[in-house]
């Protein structure tokens, strides 16, 4: 018997809300880290439903962030030019969650649209329909001059904080977790393990690849709409391929299919992005080595290589933290 | 993660070791991904400057100038977490940066709501200072381009009769145009033809014996040099032996390559001329070879300028307050390698533009047009 352990991991993410609300009003923690903290919590949502995707249902999206760009401008359309609120609006913060949900369905539509044809299609050339999708999206947007063509949506008023993006983080790492515990999440793993062998058992391996598709697209645009409301601004070239790589690799460098290990991996390379840049540069201070800041990608990619090389599964590999437990499937 | 947070520790230690008397100023540049030229150009300019003026004793009461210089990868997410780490962590009293307008644009609004005093020295967006009164920029704007390149066109060519051609699809191109027109109205001169041509075009003779039915003194070309280059060939095919004039679009070598003799007899609007004879210029250009080994780029120059203006407001100011610096920022009033710079009330500059001729396929340097 598996027993719900929601309670847990809702302790969990409480106590971590309350030690960074402590660290940050007490001034031990600056505003840089608690931006840090915020992106990777972004970060988490993208990787978590490119996980349920990519991982958990075996298919290969290179075009995740298209979806977070129909998020990031749908939700900044309703707040910027449609309500024009600010955080001091009456109903604001209420017309902000209906913004980021009108996103993240709007993204979860597209999903579908883009699911069905394309779906049929397997591996490579998934991604590759995945890929052109992506670029697609971000076309479509430096060519709508109502919602800034190439100069991009600006002045979306800054909303997403901590508290906001936190719940989001949570309610996304709750949902795909419930997912995959149940029969639909059991028929996705059959779809990645096995397509013909689910297919004879009865699965409906077409209705479970768009399932995939739409939710983790729906999330995606949701994590895209905080991303907006975060930077106070959208920009076509933030939703491109590279992009979407960067997510890709906090899913293979975390474990494909586990959600612990997205989430760890979304933490920590956003972090160890950051730290490189500070310590770098405390070591060029410290020996006078005239190496500067644009070392640090290299460091980055380095890193990476290792982490594939010497831990093949990711992180985490398929196993799950006891606060997130999911069956092992073998 | 416990070396993670070892490299945190250290970097933490290595920033409270600097000494307090340093005055700490964040830079900001594309230093890698698509920009990285741009981004070492800005970079380049920047350290040059506090060089030179921590040679001549720092910023006020000797205090020495620390840049603190960061990457932002050309992307508008790792700007905003680059302005804040500047902002929150770094503690630096103003920015100088960034380079592309899109990253400017995600940076800008950190920098106005914590009250720190920024210069772009290259984002032409028009929007960028608009966000509020801490935000100035080094380069003029593009429509100030056309209004010069009319100046020039009726003054100087003593044109009387003008035609403009312009990409219908680039906000740059027919900014710059629509700008020309209204200034060349505006001085009493008569504009024949506007024609407008589709995004991707390498054919422009329809539009080109429409606008030369006229008979136009002088056409007016805003595109990039590509485009240019092509519509500069089939204008002289057609019998067009006039000057053309066009923006900073034109500033690249590959335009003599596309159009050969046919760019002669074209001027085109720049921020600055290496030829440009004025001291300041030379001494700069000198320097800056010397330094890097290579002749200073138009980035690296209004790098330069943004961050001299910069620390001369921080100068006068006498002070590290924001406030305090950007007061002293409004009333600037200096002499940089771009020319005498003050701002507008939208914190844009008002400077000078130099006129660079296409010669025997070389560019040289022909004058500096007020605005």
């Amino acid at each position: 018997m598996k027993k719900f352990n929601l309670p847990k991991l809702l302790i969990f993410v409480i106590a971590f809300y309350a030690a960074i609300q402590i660290l940050y009003s007490t001034e031990i923690m600056n505003g840089y880290i608690l931006h840090i903290i915020n992106q990777s919590l972004i970060y988490v949502i993208l990787a978590v439903s490119l996980n349920l995707i990519n991982g958990i249902t075996g298919q290969f999206s290179l075009g995740h962030m298209g979806f977070a760009g129909v998020g990031a401008y749908v939700s900044g359309t309703i707040s910027t030019l449609v309500f024009k609120i600010n955080p001091s609006s009456p109903n604001g913060m209420l017309i902000f969650i209906l913004a980021i949900v009108a996103g993240g369905l709007a993204a979860a539509v597209v999903g579908f649209l883009i699911g069905f044809p394309s779906l049929r299609l397997k591996g490579d050339y998934l991604a590759i329909v995945t890929l052109g999708f992506g670029e697609i999206i971000r076309t479509v947007f430096n060519n709508i001059d109502y919602v800034g063509g190439p100069r991009g949506l600006l002045g979306i008023p800054k909303f997403s904080n901590f508290t906001t993006i936190t719940i989001a983080a949570l309610i996304t790492i709750v949902v795909i977790r419930n997912l995959v515990e149940s029969s639909h999440g059991r028929a996705m793993l059959a779809v990645r393990e096995n397509e013909l062998a689910a297919e004879l058992v009865g699965v409906n391996t077409t209705r479970y690849k768009v399932l995939a598709f739409v939710i983790g697209a729906f999330f995606a645009g949701i994590a895209g709409g905080l991303f907006a409301h975060l930077l106070q601004m959208a920009h076509p070239t933030q939703f491109g391929f590279i992009k979407s790589v960067e997510v890709l690799i906090m899913i293979y460098a975390g474990g494909v299919g586990s959600i612990t290990g997205s989430t760890i991996a979304a933490f920590a390379l956003t972090f160890l992005s950051e730290g490189l840049r500070i310590g770098i540069r405390a070591i060029a201070d410290a020996t006078g080595l005239p190496i500067g800041g644009e070392w640090r990608m290299v460091v980055y990619s380095l890193l990476l290589i290792f982490i594939m090389l010497f831990k093949t599964e990711g992180l985490m590999g398929t196993k799950e933290s006891k606060l997130i437990r999911l069956k092992e499937v073998e | 993660m416990k070396r993670l947070s070892l490299i945190l520790v250290l970097a933490f230690v290595a920033a409270t070791l600097v000494t307090a008397q340093d005055i700490k100023v964040g830079g900001v540049g594309p230093v890698t991904g698509e920009a990285a030229t741009f981004g070492v150009s800005t970079k380049n300019g920047v350290m040059l400057a506090a060089e030179e003026w921590n040679a001549k004793g720092g910023l006020f009461n000797n205090r020495k100038v620390r840049v603190i210089f960061e990457d932002d990868k050309g992307d508008p997410a790792e700007g905003a977490t680059v302005y804040t780490k500047l902002i929150q962590q770094d503690n630096v009293v103003a920015i100088i940066g960034t380079v592309m307008s899109k990253v400017t644009l995600a940076g800008a609004p950190i920098a106005q709501a914590a009250g720190v005093p920024m210069i772009s020295p290259t984002s032409t967006n028009e929007m960028v200072t608009k966000v509020g009164d801490y935000i100035y920029r080094a380069c003029f704007i593009d429509p100030f381009q056309g209004t010069v390149g009319a100046n020039f066109a009726f003054k100087d060519l003593g044109a009387r009769k003008a035609a403009a051609l312009f990409d219908i699809g680039n906000d740059y191109t027919k900014g710059l145009a629509e700008n020309f027109r209204a200034q060349f109205l505006k001085l009493g001169g008569q504009v024949v033809a506007f024609e407008g041509h589709p995004f991707g075009a390498t054919d422009f003779k329809a539009q080109l014996t429409k606008i030369l039915a006229g008979k136009p003194d002088v056409l007016y070309v805003s595109d990039y040099y590509n485009d240019v280059g092509l519509i500069a060939k089939q204008a002289r095919e057609l019998g067009f032996t006039g000057p053309m004039v066009g923006g900073d679009g034109w500033d690249s070598p590959d335009l003599v390559k596309i159009g050969g003799n046919a760019v002669n007899n074209g001027y085109f609007t720049n921020h600055y001329a290496a030829a440009d004879p004025r001291p300041i210029v030379q001494e700069f250009v000198k320097k800056y070879k010397a330094k890097f080994g290579a002749e200073p780029d138009a980035l690296a120059t209004l790098a330069y300028d943004a961050a001299n203006i910069m620390f001369d407001a921080i100068k006068r100011a006498g002070s590290t307050k924001g406030s305090a610096i950007r007061d002293a920022l409004k009333t600037t009033n200096l002499n940089v390698v771009s020319g005498q710079v003050t701002f507008d009330a939208n914190r844009n500059p008002i400077k000078a533009a130099v006129i660079i001729e296409m010669k025997d396929g070389k560019q040289v340097f022909k004058t500096t047009v007020n605005p």
